[in-house]
């Protein structure tokens, strides 16, 4: 497979996953919150500074319906986690030819 | 495992975040060589995949979830340098855009599974692949088996952190074996979804697979 093709078809996976399977996810606690809760240290928890951002806890503010606030926010996390690693990874790569 | 804010106290949260923030830049320093044209867009792939895939929670027990951490899916695809920048870029972008996981806690969970969890899981991963047969299939179970165990790694890594700094005063064993028990659970799920995607990328261009190459490269050297 062509390097291009590789990284589409990743790109666009990973796209459907966060965009659209997202919203059948468990909303069960995780692993974590579940210990906290059973054990009774979840009550030490504070509210998270960002709880009222526009994409917090996975959904677009103001957004009503379900299904499009969570695919939307999950769309926009995998554009922005994608642009922002890679433009990292590129400025800390070995450049060919060594330093200019 | 994000750590909301607030279950480890601010000094212990500051420290782990100096040890986080030297484990970054060592790996910043370490990921230069082994990312080049070919492997720096993988990586970044690997970053957005695993984000994508941390959306996803699957049932496990009981009223809990999990959800994949990619620790060893990472180091396995990329090394355990670039891994340890890829789930970093992920938690922060989970804290500062979803408020998912807290800020003052930002440190103790990019110990937890950037930090523990890459290099755990990449010691396990490296351990198997060395007694497995030379096959493809091969650095996929290892990756697994990584896999598997670097959940629990990640989840002794919060004991740790509580026994040090807790805000509250429950017992730290009882606290260690709900934590070990529920995340060996979740290290299941990690473990298949693991399997499935390095399997994936080995099918499709294992050239660009760095615990494959490795193996490879080393097999060339014996050769000469």
């Amino acid at each position: 497979m062509k390097q291009k093709t590789f990284l589409i078809s990743g790109f666009i996976a990973s796209l459907f996953l966060a965009g659209v399977v997202s919203f059948y996810a468990s909303s069960s606690p995780d692993g974590l919150e579940k210990v906290a809760g059973d054990i009774g240290f979840i009550d030490s928890a504070k509210e998270h500074t960002n709880s009222d951002g526009v994409l917090a806890d996975y959904g677009v503010k103001g957004v009503e319906n379900a299904r499009l606030s969570t695919g939307a926010a999950g769309v926009i996390g995998v554009i922005a986690t994608g642009a922002i690693s890679t433009g990292l990874f590129f400025l800390i790569r070995r450049k060919p030819g060594g330093i200019k | 495992m994000h750590i909301p804010d607030g279950f480890i106290d601010l000094p212990t949260s500051g420290a782990f975040a100096v040890v986080a923030a030297a484990g970054v830049a060592i790996s910043i320093r370490g990921a230069k060589s082994s990312l080049d044209e070919k492997t720096a867009p993988l990586a970044g792939l690997t970053a957005t995949f695993i984000f994508a895939v941390q959306m996803l929670n699957f049932p496990v027990a009981a009223g809990t979830s999990g959800h994949l951490l990619g620790a060893a899916l990472a180091a396995v695809l990329i090394g355990p340098y670039a891994a340890t920048l890829a789930i970093t870029i992920v938690l922060i972008l989970q804290a500062l855009l979803f408020a998912d996981g807290g800020l003052s806690a930002l440190g103790l969970s990019v110990f937890n599974m950037s930090i523990i969890a890459v290099w755990f899981g990449y010691g396990v991963f490296l351990l198997v692949k060395k007694i497995m047969p030379k096959k493809k299939v091969s650095i996929s179970i290892a990756a697994a088996i990584a896999a598997l165990l670097s959940v629990p790694a990640a989840a002794a890594g919060f004991v740790l952190q509580y026994a040090i700094g807790a805000n509250a005063t429950f017992s730290v064993t009882a606290v260690l074996t709900a934590m070990l028990g529920t995340h060996l659970l979740i290290g299941i799920g990690e473990a298949l979804i693991t399997f499935f995607a390095v399997g994936a990328v080995l099918a499709s261009r294992s050239d660009l697979v760095y615990g494959y190459k490795n193996q490879v490269s080393q097999l060339e050297i014996r050769a000469n």
